[in-house]
């Protein structure tokens, strides 16, 4: 075969393969991903992945579980949420947390290890803790 | 005060140590010695790679045809870049 | 000192104004003493910011809160060791950090290259001028690290609790001078493409930067995962968090650069490549940068978290801008000097690789900033989790980790599917075996991609050991050295090349830890009383009892009160006594209403300090998370009682109620993880800096002929002038 034809042959095998593989990113992403949401765009019978600040005064511990209730970040509506699974450290009144999991019967219900606390201070984020 | 203080001392000292080659001006033999560095790395790197595809050969990694075939082009390059260096004296 | 410390950094922007100027008029001009000059203004940077460090470090030594900085990342009771390292845990500090490093750099490459690249050096040197020029007017105009307080408080809020490990404070300084390495190569690319010169000269020039960089960058990445593993209480060591993906970018973007660079430098070949490649790489280092201090991947909302977050993606968009440019204007001077002979070519399999190691990169990108991406275009804000990551990465790894094993083996130019054969037929043996092994013996093929890993690993540690084996023969047949001598020169004599190999062989140990860990953990999340036990794999746990200390935090990270449990541990025959806590530090900050005398020790930050036994075969990872909250009313009343009274007693009163906790404590939530060969990950990690040491340590005969070839230099400089 000509030089030129091999590489154009190579050429064209390699374009495919990226295609196939930014299709497959593209068609995965949207299709397993979690909508980012504030408490006041939840909506019942979904999964969303919330984020808010922690209401002052409404963390409480019930056996195992963790309730508390998250708000907007800027403005009042706020959801109660349940949640089972390790606490990050960072995790306190008053501070944003990003939390995975599903509105039902108008309480959020946390997925297992899903907490995410964000650190106040604005150098880095703290993982799950 | 302390800020300005400071500032003039140090623009003083910097402004002393920039000026330093500006009072002795650009020597010419200087462009031929950077020319001469250059090739010697090219130099290094070509013999660098002479070695290495014999030792690929001996591995049994290159074929002889094909070692022959690198080792003269090699080569040449080689000749090409001591044959420069020798120009520049 | 606060004033000394802000005229150095504007005399250094000064300079580095003054450097690019005189650079860039020197080489346009001809006049050589004003390279020279700009050369000296990035000396003089360089100096500069080493004293404005020195200062800084100074005032967090000895507490001196009217810095802002010392007053917001530490306090008098932090550890002088955290002290020290707290000056890069805060915003500014860890810009000056960035500046110093690279001036440091510069001044390295410039210094070694002052007698050579006569063109391109001078462009470069306006290049790092102009970088450094940017991360000073940063702190200069928007976030000084020498701002001063009008009223310095009494106390500081201290270095944040999780930062509190060695790891994590090594962790900036490693990531940066990784960023920073790899700017020398991309400004010495921008002015190869500036003055058309695009050999591998400047490639020869930067090219042991960039290997530096790329372990320094590696280790960095590898020191965050160790702290998340040993340090947060979830028992893992990646995430992929926005924040670490943003330093892995850059490294394999970094791989790719390193491996494709060779090609150009033996065959001519991929310069267009090259350039883009390391511009990517520089322009993702600075999205790193950025990242971590922007927030705009946390937040719903814009850049809420930073005053530079908009200078910073401006200078971004600048670069990736300029880059396209000036390659697209020199694309007639990047043209190839070769073409690809045959596919069984290590040029090939380079170029697979580099394939691989961007479609890498490409996924992390799409994922970290998916949420972005979504947003714009669908308008809902969509994110993806670590299992997408995980199912794209891990085909992609897979292959990485095949090419790893088959590269070493071929030959440049063209090797013979015949001597392919020969060369492949140990280490397809030796795979083949260790997968009916694995099967036969062990439970591994419950997880097909891990199986599949266990044997690439496999296969790449076999050809390393062959390639060094073959090539000591090899050397024994030519200079009839016996057998061990041989191997020790064979690699002395080719350091780049078997320090390849041995990074190859660690980057391979590292991903079977990966491997068996992720897919063979064994976890359980369990609440205890005293006196229970519980079973985890094949270990006993039971809760003895549990313990609290003031004042006396083992981990040094000067918490004042420590809450945990002693477990005991038997598994088989043995036992082992483990003691996990919770360091509980006091609550500095006032915003969220005012703080107690006694509760503010219950009511700050806590961290877990988890308790490990680490070991070859596998790791037991124990964390607990005390349940303090019967104490919080008890603290809250004595806080009223107590008001008045002096310290001693509130310390006595804060004494009493660790005793309370300790005697007849509520049940603690515990995490136990049994993580099977974790340890590989960092003794494989250890491996590739070894090998990356190997392969940048400079030979000593190509020394000797650089010594000699001054001596010819000088004498022909000597002779002209007479």
């Amino acid at each position: 075969m000509v030089p030129a034809r091999k590489r154009r042959i190579r050429l064209v095998v390699a374009l495919a393969a990226a295609v196939a593989l930014a299709a497959g990113l593209v068609y995965t992403s949207f299709s397993s991903s979690t909508e980012a949401s504030k408490p006041s765009q939840i909506r019942e019978g979904h999964s969303y992945q919330l984020t808010g600040k922690v209401v002052k005064g409404s963390v409480s511990h019930h056996g195992d579980e963790l309730l508390f209730r998250v708000r907007d970040r800027n403005g009042t509506a706020s959801v109660p949420v349940r949640y089972t699974g390790v606490v990050p450290d960072p995790f306190r009144e008053g501070r944003e947390v990003i939390i995975d999991g599903e509105l039902r019967d108008g309480t959020f219900v946390g997925e297992r290890d899903s907490l995410v606390t964000k650190c106040p201070s604005k150098f880095t984020k703290k993982k799950n803790s | 005060m302390e800020f300005g203080l400071a500032l003039i001392v140090l623009l003083a000292l910097v402004s002393l140590i920039v000026v330093g080659p500006l009072r002795r001006p650009g020597e010419i033999e200087r462009r031929d010695a950077a020319r001469r560095a250059e090739l010697e790395a090219a130099k290094e790197a070509k013999y660098r790679e002479i070695r290495d595809a014999e030792l690929d050969h001996r591995m049994g990694k290159l074929s002889k045809a094909d070692w022959r075939m690198t080792d003269r082009e090699l080569r040449a390059e080689a000749v090409a870049i001591l044959r420069e260096l020798d120009q520049l004296g | 000192m606060a004033g000394v410390g802000s005229a150095c950094l504007v005399a250094s922007l000064l300079a580095a104004v003054y450097a690019a100027c005189a650079s860039l008029y020197g080489v346009r001009a001809a006049r050589s003493e004003f390279v020279a000059s700009g050369r000296r203004a990035i000396y003089c940077m360089a100096g500069l910011l080493a004293s404005a460090m020195a200062i800084l470090e100074a005032a967090f030594l000895r507490s001196d809160f009217s810095f802002a900085v010392v007053a917001e990342g530490s306090s008098t009771d932090t550890p002088t060791f955290y002290k020290v390292t707290a000056m890069w845990a805060t915003q500014d500090g860890s810009l000056l950090l960035w500046a110093f490093l690279l001036s440091v750099f510069s001044s390295a490459v410039l210094f070694v290259t002052r007698r050579s690249l006569r063109e391109i050096a001078p462009y470069a040197t306006a290049v790092l001028a102009v970088v450094g020029g940017f991360f000073l007017l940063l702190m200069v105009a928007w976030e000084s690290p020498f701002t001063t307080l009008a009223q310095a408080p009494a106390q500081g809020n201290g270095l944040n609790p999780l930062l509190r490990h060695p790891a994590m404070m090594v962790h900036p300084p490693m990531l940066y001078t990784g960023y920073v390495g790899f700017s020398i190569p991309f400004a010495f690319a921008v002015g190869a493409l500036i003055t058309r010169r695009t050999g591998a000269d400047w490639i020869r020039a930067t090219r042991r930067f960039a290997l530096v960089a790329w372990t320094f960058l590696g280790a960095g990445i590898m020191l965050g995962a160790l702290w998340s593993y040993t340090e947060l209480g979830w028992g893992g060591y990646w995430a992929w968090d926005p924040v670490e993906n943003a330093s892995l970018m850059p490294w394999l973007v970094g791989t790719a650069f390193l491996h494709s660079i060779m090609v150009q430098e033996k065959r001519g070949m991929l310069k267009v490549w090259n350039v883009s490649l390391i511009c990517a790489t520089f322009a993702l280092a600075l999205l790193g940068t950025f990242l971590v201090r922007s927030g705009i991947l946390d937040s719903i909302h814009a850049f809420g978290a930073s005053t530079i977050g908009v200078q910073f993606l401006v200078f971004i968009a600048l670069v990736i801008a300029g880059s396209v440019a000036l390659i697209l204007s020199r694309l007639p001077d990047l043209r190839t000097e070769a073409r690809l002979d045959s596919l069984l070519s290590r040029e090939a399999f380079f170029l697979l690789n580099n394939l691989v190691l961007l479609g890498l990169a490409l996924v992390i990108f799409w994922g970290t900033f998916f949420p972005l991406i979504s947003e714009a275009l669908s308008g809902h804000k969509q994110s993806v989790g670590p299992p997408w990551f995980d199912r794209l990465a891990t085909p992609l790894a897979l292959v990485l980790v095949l090419l790893a094993g088959i590269g070493p083996v071929v030959a440049w130019r063209r090797i013979t599917p015949r001597n392919l054969r020969r060369a492949l037929l140990v280490p397809a043996a030796v795979t083949g075996t260790a997968l009916v092994g694995l099967l036969a013996l062990t439970n591994a093929g419950d997880s097909v991609r891990s199986l599949a890993m266990f044997c690439f690993v496999a296969f790449v540690l076999t050809v390393v050991a062959q390639e060094f084996w073959r090539g000591a023969v090899a050397r024994r047949v030519m200079t009839g050295e016996p057998f061990p001598r041989a191997l020790v020169r064979l690699a002395g004599r080719n350091r780049r090349r078997y320090g390849g190999y041995l990074v190859h062989a660690g980057i391979a140990v590292l991903f079977l830890g990966v491997a068996a860990s992720s897919a063979f953990v064994q976890q359980r999340d369990v609440r205890l009383r005293p006196g229970q036990s519980t079973k985890v794999g094949d270990y006993t746990v039971r809760y003895e009892r549990a313990t609290a200390s003031l004042g006396a935090d083992r981990a040094g990270t000067g918490a004042p009160i420590s809450f945990g449990a002693l477990l005991e541990v038997r598994k088989g025959g043995k036992h082992e006594v483990m003691r996990p806590s919770r360091n509980f530090y006091p609550a500095r900050d006032a915003s969220q209403g005012p703080i107690g005398p006694v509760s503010q020790f219950f009511e700050g930050d806590a961290t877990s300090e988890v308790d490990l036994r680490w070991g070859l075969r596998r790791d037991f990872w124990i964390a607990v998370r005390p349940d303090t909250s019967s104490l919080a009313p008890i603290a809250r009343k004595l806080d009223a009682r107590l008001a008045g009274a002096g310290t001693a007693v509130q310390a006595r009163a804060v004494a009493a109620l660790t005793e309370v906790y300790r005697r007849d404590p509520p049940p603690a939530a515990f995490r136990f993880i049994v993580s099977p060969l974790v340890a590989w990950i960092w003794i494989g990690g250890g491996i590739a800096v070894l090998g990356a040491l190997v392969a940048v340590w400079p030979s000593p005969e190509a020394r000797l002929r650089r010594v000699t070839s001054i001596y010819a230099a000088r004498l022909g400089r000597e002779l002209s002038r007479a």
